[in-house]
């Protein structure tokens, strides 16, 4: 059983356990533009909760993505680099790094979808 | 923060706003960067660019003085004619770089970047001879139509006839002020008009098919792939035109009592240490402003980049940097610094994507 939370920091996560599937959301994907360039990664790298653990490019600036989790990326989805397109909110293509988490109680804290669309919904 | 004539029209568009040269300005529309950056090098662009300076000198003495205020020369420059240059530093270096066109013998219109027009004024001021006067045409905006149908648009949305208008040449039509040339690459126009009917013939431009907005991102993007500098950013007060590699703007070279002349002249006799280059990148990424070039084996800091962006026609990224004379040669193999990653380039040649500005036709006499 998976389940699905989101970061104020526009990142989702599909939960399996003591694994998390890191993507970025529609919000976050909108937000950036124009894409052109994906830094991934090395499988291996520890990240506490708040780190940045890739960047992406668009035409006119680079932003970073950050891990609302603390863990190790224990995969990372090198398809991204040459289809950027799957950059989105799609939990089945579209996660950047896949981390073993150190606290799955860290999670608690995060988003439900409903949640997550309403403090969007403010956003704008 | 300031506001152009045309703010609450970009709102409307649901433009992304940000401040730029103290104005809160469109930095790109619901089609994005990389749409508007192909529509202007595919069709035309309207840019509202109502944030830059706009000013007229006028009256005895005027000559003499943009020739002491810049490298270049104005005495034997034609009525209707603009030029691009740069206004000098007591040091060598650049205040700002504008366009002035000859209006009349002693009467030229000036435009100077939004960023630097208070100082340009200032500094204008302090050395404007007794006879001439600077005015500030506070009350105009200038909107920037720039493709290749841009001449087509304005027959059509305008019904303004610019056939006989070659390139870097003004016409007076009615209270519009008509320049053909831009910051794109493309051929075009900059209309000044009075800010009060900005807004109808934006809106008249815009209605055409062929014509979209686009924001300052793609504005920067295309003037990137044309290897224009950005003031504040590929020269400041710090570079001489000689090291951004400017000196054509010298013309003949006759004018040799400008501001700041003494570093420019020994500079062209005797070299500079670093010189602005175009770089390409052939490696994976994406190099910005302030990231650091080190030579072929990545072990020798040799310049830094002043501008970086992706190439939206190129399909990779580009900039623009200050390299030490020796490694500054075409092709020349260098890397450079990203996130403690080095990613490869090369001293590249500028443009880095060809101009399409209007061939001169030979002018009737």
């Amino acid at each position: 059983m998976s389940e699905v939370k989101y970061s104020k920091d526009h990142e989702w996560l599909k939960i399996e356990g003591d694994t998390a599937w890191v993507g970025i959301t529609t919000y976050a994907r909108h937000a950036l533009g124009d894409l052109v360039f994906l830094e991934l990664p090395e499988v291996g790298r520890k990240v506490a909760k708040g780190d940045d653990f890739a960047v992406v490019e668009s035409v006119k600036a680079a932003s970073e993505i950050y891990t609302p989790v603390t863990g190790e990326i224990v995969e990372v989805n090198d398809n991204l680099q040459d289809n950027l397109d799957d950059l989105k909110e799609d939990i089945d293509t579209g996660w950047i790094v896949k981390v073993k988490m150190d606290d799955t109680g860290e999670t608690a804290n995060l988003m439900d979808k409903s949640a997550y669309d309403s403090f969007v919904e403010d956003l704008d | 923060m300031k506001q152009t004539p045309l703010h609450a029209s970009h709102i409307v568009q649901k433009a992304k706003m940000a401040e730029f040269a103290g104005y809160d300005m469109p930095i790109q529309y619901p089609d994005g960067v990389m749409t508007e950056h192909n529509w202007t090098r595919e069709n035309a662009g309207i840019f509202d660019v109502s944030h830059m300076g706009q000013l007229i000198i006028e009256g005895a003495g005027s000559t003499g003085f943009l020739e002491k205020l810049t490298p270049s020369t104005f005495s034997t420059l034609k009525e209707n004619v603009a030029k691009y240059t740069v206004l000098m530093n007591e040091d060598g270096g650049m205040i700002d770089d504008l366009i002035i066109t000859r209006l009349e013998d002693d009467k030229y219109f000036v435009v100077v970047n939004g960023a630097c027009k208070d100082k340009d004024i200032e500094w204008m001021k302090q050395h404007l001879p007794n006879g001439a006067t600077l005015k500030h045409l506070e009350n105009h905006a200038l909107i920037a139509l720039q493709g290749p149908k841009a001449e087509q648009v304005m027959r059509e949305a305008l019904s303004i006839e610019t056939t006989e208008l070659n390139y870097m040449r003004f016409m007076a039509h009615k209270d519009f002020f008509i320049s053909r040339l831009g910051y794109t690459g493309e051929d075009g126009f900059e209309i000044s008009l009075p800010a009060e009917r900005s807004d109808a013939v934006w809106h008249k431009l815009l209605a055409h098919k062929d014509v979209k907005t686009i924001g300052l991102a793609a504005r920067d993007s295309l003037r990137l792939e044309m290897g224009y500098p950005l003031y504040g950013h590929d020269i400041d007060a710090t570079t001489s035109p000689v090291e951004a590699d400017s000196t054509w703007i010298m013309g003949k070279r006759n004018n040799k009592t400008f501001i700041g002349a003494k570093r420019v002249l020994d500079e062209l006799k005797n070299g500079t240490s670093r010189k602005r280059v175009g770089i390409k990148i052939t490696g994976k990424g994406v190099a910005r402003e302030g990231a650091e070039v080190f030579d072929a084996a990545g072990k020798k800091k040799i310049g830094v980049l002043t501008s970086g962006g992706f190439s939206p026609t190129l399909q990779t990224a580009i900039g623009q940097a200050y390299i030490d004379i020796e490694h500054a040669n075409i092709n020349t193999k260098i890397n450079i610094r990203v996130r403690n990653r080095d990613i490869e380039a090369i001293i590249a040649d500028m443009p880095f994507v060809q101009a399409k500005t209007k061939k001169t036709t030979k002018e009737a006499a």
